[in-house]
């Protein structure tokens, strides 16, 4: 048996090495806020188009391999219904407004040593340890 | 190779436990037996990435399939920045999902991540209009 803490390191290694590839062979920025964002209407044409397409489409199949063969690793949100539609309607807006998001402030920008992204990540960090801490006192 | 970028992405959150908002949660909410493996997923994609950008950079003027490397170029430290990544840590701690896991989540079917995503797109298309104005 692994320990949880090894596993984690392998999965952020898959996710590394998944960024790293997409920067070797599109030179872009796997941050997914952005990738999504960017999609939205007025969509771009030809290239700017073609990569995220092609980039969510294998992040979507990802999770329909996962319901078929280990449907274990995805879990349900732990909060009700309301405040999961206020969590990504914050999500959503709160991540075009700074930027970016988990993946590319997160990952590749402090991986790049950029300010602009280790300042994101002290942010959402703290406000998501304090979120998280209030809503674990109510529910 | 960006689908395969993308499959090897969203197993790779798979696998790191990121799609489970209960795990994520725990992870942010020390207060309460932290758990802190989601500190390695962030380690070891750091790690692996910083070195292969810093090898491709110095190794290559261009990517593969493009002309060139597609960077962001602003440096400075702007009220959106930190009022967004505020706001974006918010909806991380209520709902326990960061975009990408709540993608791959919504695609294997959970209902709850379903929600989350399209109450995401409703949030961005928000900011787009707001930021428009």
């Amino acid at each position: 048996m692994m320990s949880s803490s090894f596993v984690a390191l392998l999965g952020g290694a898959l996710i590394g090495g998944a960024a790293a590839l997409l920067f070797l062979t599109h030179g872009r920025v796997a941050g997914i806020s952005g990738i999504v964002g960017a999609l939205l209407p007025p969509m771009p044409q030809g290239d700017e188009r073609a990569w995220r397409l092609a980039f969510l489409v294998g992040l979507v199949a990802s999770g329909a391999l996962a319901a078929l063969i280990a449907p274990s690793a995805v879990g349900s949100s732990v909060r009700s219904p309301v405040l999961v539609i206020v969590a990504g309607l914050l999500v959503g807006f709160g991540t075009r407004w700074g930027s970016g998001c988990t993946s590319g402030h997160g990952v590749c920008g402090v991986s790049r040593l950029s300010a602009r992204s280790m300042v994101a990540v002290i942010t959402f960090m703290t406000t998501g340890a304090l979120t998280a801490w209030l809503a674990g006192g109510w529910s | 190779m960006a689908a395969i970028a993308g499959a090897m992405f969203g197993l790779g959150l798979l696998v790191s436990g990121m799609t489970q908002p209960a795990k994520i949660v725990a992870f942010l909410d020390v207060s309460r037996g932290w758990d802190p493996s989601l500190a390695f997923v962030m380690g070891g994609a750091v790690a692996v990435y910083s070195l292969v950008f810093r090898v491709v950079r110095r190794t290559r003027n261009a990517p593969w399939f493009d002309r060139g490397f597609h960077l962001p170029t602003r440096r400075d430290l702007d009220f959106g920045l930190i009022a967004g990544a505020a706001i974006f840590g918010v909806g991380w701690g209520l709902g326990g999902f960061c975009p990408g896991p709540g993608l791959v989540a919504a695609a294997s079917g959970s209902g709850s991540a379903v929600l989350f995503i399209a109450a995401m797109l409703v949030g961005m298309l928000a900011q787009h209009g707001a930021s428009r104005r």
